[in-house]
């Protein structure tokens, strides 16, 4: 699995509440929530991403809320992944349990540049910024959860199991 | 090598002798929680993935809390796609409008939660149960949904960071103020993935109320849950609610923590997260500058009886500045109930107060006291993000009951201590 695309940067500590504010979140449907994707600090994220673009952030990336709705939108926007210095637990589990690629690398993280293009390979955890020629490479998930991301989500590993 | 009082419980659910911080492991849940936000998700997960049974109908709680009694029609959709799952399976635990509160301050109350047991919430805030030496996580909606299914979710077992509590809390510092001024001193992710394990004798002089207020907001610091050890005065709030019997587990004395931080109780002061992180801690004496548009008192972090009862005593035969909107919100009916019996709530409306019913409602900027462009609010709640509580620019600054009521009073950020 692969993706490839320009990289939107992001600050530390990006909260769920402003990946998908909670006056949304009466909103059942995927693609009309995920109109809201970052509207609070990033107005035009939501008309500027495009198919497997990539999220780069800093420290702590998903802090706050359980809402499963803020991997979601990110995924609905289309963002083939999300590189931070580091995730919060809740968005680390929710991103993997709905099939979000998301990786760990804080040089990656540090240096790679909005606006660059970018390359991740999920197999192997390079991360290649095209722009600067610069590769890096992240810590590849524990087996037990590749096990869950190659069974497609958790619910269907379990259905696996069952 | 000795296990934390959290790694015992994990260990104890995944049926091992030992667990090491880092293992992943498969623990049984002893009870599953979601909420009108959370559990229409898992709904769909749970049909969409084909299971057509829960793991035990009695071992699943689902509180209609965060936009109730409906705000608008998307959110009695909500209502409706979790009160009609509750009814297909025949879940026992729903709590709808009129017996609902806040979620994680109905569970404790009626008895849900015991020392010992091992649950996961889909709702960020499910650690306020390690209050009562439960292990207890916020997980999201396709967690919840496997955990209905077959009572098991995977975890990586924690490190541990101990904060040793020493002294006593002076009068009019509470839980709350602890708790802030835990997250100022590590920051929001000081304990990323980790277990906030608290403990020493300051432990024994707190109440209840300040436990779970302290527990609540252990994910505001990145942890995985936060616990307290089980003494009298946990024994004395379970007496009459929890109906079966539970285990107590201690830490180890040789127990390996990753950090060790100790606060003595008795050198703090009131304490205001200014926006827009719980980390940007400030004495509630440095803000006399800041003036306010309105107030929150409520909320699963502090809308317990002994918070309703701190701002009762500030706002009693007092009027709140002219300008400011005061918004109370006891944390359950039973609360609720009891602030109109002991005669709060008039008190409250005298003061110039709205008294709300149990909602999480502005906490999440749900509905029910949603700020304006640049307004400001001090509030009981947890979180002061971006936008948390309505327009991107308004401003959340969190706080105690106390300081939340002596800032009514004045109409700006107010040290609650001369107000008593």
């Amino acid at each position: 699995m692969n993706t490839k695309g320009t990289v939107f940067k992001y600050a530390d500590n990006i909260d769920t509440d402003v990946i998908i504010p909670a006056r949304h979140l009466n909103i059942q449907d995927a693609k009309e929530l995920a109109a809201h994707c970052m509207e609070d600090i990033d107005a035009s994220f939501v008309t500027a991403v495009k198919p497997g673009d990539v999220i780069v952030a800093g420290w702590n990336f998903g802090c706050g809320s359980s809402r499963e709705h803020a991997p979601l939108v990110i995924k609905t926007n289309g963002v083939g992944c999300v590189i931070a210095k580091s995730f919060a637990r809740i968005f680390y589990r929710n991103a993997i349990n709905i099939g979000l690629p998301i990786l760990e690398c804080e040089q990656a993280a540090e240096e790679i540049a909005a606006g660059d293009t970018v390359s991740v390979n999920f197999d192997t955890g390079e991360i290649v910024d095209e722009t600067t020629g610069k590769s890096y490479r992240a810590e590849p998930f524990p087996e037990f959860i590749q096990k869950i991301i190659r069974a497609g989500g958790l619910l269907a590993s379990l259905r696996k199991e069952a | 090598m000795g296990m934390t009082m959290t790694q015992k419980i994990l260990a104890a659910h995944a049926g091992l002798p030992s667990v090491r911080a880092g293992d992943l492991i498969e623990a049984k849940l002893d009870l599953v929680l979601g909420n009108d936000v959370t559990t229409p998700v898992a709904v769909g997960v749970f049909d969409e993935a084909g299971f057509d049974s829960v793991f035990d109908p009695e071992k699943i709680a689902i509180v209609l809390d965060h936009y109730t009694p409906c705000k608008d029609i998307k959110s009695a959709e909500l209502c409706k796609t979790a009160r009609n799952f509750a009814k297909r399976f025949g879940i026992t635990h729903l709590y709808d409008v009129g017996q609902a509160g806040i979620e994680h301050a109905l569970l404790p109350e009626k008895g849900l939660v015991a020392p010992g047991e091992c649950m996961v919430g889909a709702d960020s805030h499910t650690c306020t149960y390690g209050a009562l030496g439960a292990f207890s996580t916020g997980v999201g909606s396709t967690d919840m949904a496997a955990g209905m299914a077959v009572g098991e979710n995977w975890f990586k077992v924690p490190a541990a960071i101990r904060v040793t509590l020493t002294g006593t809390l002076p009068p009019y510092v509470s839980g709350k103020d602890v708790i802030l001024h835990l997250i100022g001193e590590i920051g929001v992710d000081g304990a990323l993935y980790r277990s906030l394990e608290f403990a020493g004798e300051g432990v024994a002089a707190l109440s209840m109320d300040d436990r779970f207020t302290i527990a609540n907001m252990a994910i505001e610091a990145g942890a995985k849950n936060g616990i307290f050890p089980v003494d009298g005065v946990t024994d004395a709030y379970l007496k009459g609610r929890s109906k079966r019997p539970w285990t107590v587990y201690e830490a180890d004395p040789d127990a390996v923590y990753a950090e060790t931080v100790t606060i003595d109780l008795s050198t703090l002061e009131s304490t205001v997260s200014y926006p827009h992180l719980p980390e940007n801690t400030h004495p509630a004496n440095d803000g006399k500058d800041i003036a306010i548009d309105q107030i929150v008192i409520g909320s699963c972090t502090n809308g317990r009886l002994s918070d309703m009862e701190t701002a009762y005593r500030i706002l009693k035969g007092k009027k709140i500045a002219d300008g400011v909107r005061g918004i109370i919100i006891p944390g359950t009916m039973a609360i609720y109930r009891e602030c109109v019996v002991r005669g709060w709530t008039t008190a409250f409306i005298d003061a110039g107060c709205i008294v709300s019913t149990p909602t999480c409602g502005p906490c999440l900027g749900g509905y029910m006291g949603i700020l304006a462009d640049g307004e400001r609010c001090v509030s009981t709640t947890n979180r002061n993000f971006v936008g948390r509580m309505g327009a991107k620019t308004s401003e959340v600054y969190l706080a105690s009951p106390a300081t939340a009521a002596a800032s009514a009073l004045t109409g700006r950020i107010t040290d609650p201590e001369p107000y008593l």
